[in-house]
């Protein structure tokens, strides 16, 4: 009697060939973005979403073209940090445009497609009771939407807002090969390293790898005195160190940036001058040297 | 998923799918190319909702999925997209108008359950609001 593998095709459901189509069609998006990488980390609250709108903004002050694409789908937060989050997704003939932020970043998220401010991810289901046995391939599927149906054009990078947890990378990674890499977040905290680390682990099996940490709250400076100090116990060696990958850099605390952030302005471009935006800028020097260097190696 | 003839150790081919499949069930009806024996796929409404949310239409397509179909079916406080080109046109609208006007548009479209918001759809709005 045939198995399984000794039928071709599948019968004429055709759900094998939709999902090949599909591929295809993200791959050809995708052949117009130089760089893909995810940003992500294994705890929630190390300021990942803030990390990722200050590299994008510092990376489209450099004159890159950016792409964000917020794959947090149950809390997004980019749009509202970009101040664009009244901005409007339109349909075009390419698929969907993307609303456009500060310095011509491109920008996807499901804020935008809510139909009020606050509204809560939800989906409309025959089977809402039975959820846990389909919603992950709903959100597979919708984050395929997002990244596949979207008029990108030419991007130097997109960046993929992951949302916290170890196993999200492994997850993407296995949805999105086309993926260059990803960029782990993280805080001088034990804790918070014990969960990265974790991420490190299951990222390091994945076909794209890791590009390298950002230590984010690496420390405070007294607006007073001037003196550093250190907001966490763990801050004596670094923890981005220990991780056993690249430390693309380590951004100090400042309260400004979560002001900005709630402002919708990026930190990186309303307070250049200081130490926490010098180190934003250091941190994208240090992605734009490593993927040149890939790239060289290639 | 394939199904197999046991007979006749052929696979078999769908060859219905009985509406309404887009309830909370869904049915599909295979048939052996070799003997012509007839079985019926039957999902639970929860078994139904999984393959949905592959985004994928049982049986094929005749045409590519629109951008975005399944989050915009799905989602359920979805804001109605507007194309780039009605887009262009609500800009003609005075500013002071504009926010009414597109929530009268918007109002309509839903009502005739319309996907997006196309020139097309403007044009009808307002002959029913007899502008």
């Amino acid at each position: 009697m045939k198995t399984y593998r000794d039928i071709a095709g599948d019968g004429g459901s055709d759900v094998l060939g939709q999902v090949t189509e599909r591929a295809a069609r993200m791959r050809a998006r995708m052949a117009l973005v130089a760089r893909k990488l995810a940003v992500m980390s294994g705890k929630g609250g190390v300021g990942k979403s803030v990390v990722t709108v200050n590299l994008a903004a510092a990376l489209a002050m450099r004159g890159r073209k950016v792409g964000i694409l917020d794959a947090d789908l149950n809390g997004p937060s980019i749009a509202r940090m970009l101040g664009i989050e009244n901005r409007r997704l339109t349909v075009g003939g390419a698929g969907l445009v993307p609303a456009v932020g500060p310095f011509g970043t491109r920008v996807v998220s499901m804020d935008l497609l809510l139909s009020r401010q606050g509204a809560p991810v939800a989906w409309d289901a025959p089977a809402l009771q039975h959820r846990s046995t389909w919603l992950g391939a709903l959100e597979a599927s919708a984050l395929g939407e997002l990244l596949g149906d979207t008029a990108w054009g030419e991007l130097d990078f997109l960046l993929i807002d992951l949302p916290p947890g170890p196993e999200r990378f492994p997850v993407f990674d296995g949805l999105f090969p086309e993926c260059d890499g990803a960029i782990a977040v993280t805080i001088p905290s034990a804790i918070a390293a014990l969960t990265v680390r974790r991420s490190v682990v299951l990222a390091r099996r994945c076909k794209a790898g890791i590009l390298g940490a950002v230590e984010n709250m690496a420390g405070y400076r007294c607006p007073c005195c001037g003196a550093r100090q250190a907001l966490f116990a763990e801050e004596g060696e670094s923890v981005a160190r220990t991780l056993g990958v690249p430390v693309l850099g380590s951004i100090p605390f400042d309260p400004r940036i979560a002001r900005c952030a709630d402002q919708g302005v990026p930190f990186v471009a309303a307070h250049r001058d200081t130490p926490a935006a010098r180190a934003i800028v250091g941190v994208v020097e240090q992605i734009d040297r490593t993927c040149a260097g890939q790239e060289a190696s290639r | 998923m394939k199904f197999l003839c046991v007979v006749c150790d052929e696979a078999m081919k769908v060859a219905e799918i009985p509406s309404p499949s887009s309830g909370d069930a869904l049915t599909v009806v295979f048939r052996c190319p070799g003997c012509g024996h007839q079985v019926a796929l039957l999902t639970n409404p929860w078994e139904a909702q999984l393959v949905r949310s592959l985004g994928v239409a049982i049986g094929g397509r005749s045409a590519p999925p629109a951008p975005l179909e399944l989050v915009r079916a799905t989602l359920t406080e979805a804001r109605l997209l507007w194309t780039e080109e009605a887009e262009r046109r609500l800009e003609r609208v005075p500013e002071f108008v504009r926010s009414v006007v597109r929530k009268s548009i918007e109002r309509y479209a839903r009502q005739q359950g319309c996907r997006e918001v196309t020139p097309q759809v403007i044009d009808e709005a307002k002959a029913d609001m007899g502008m």
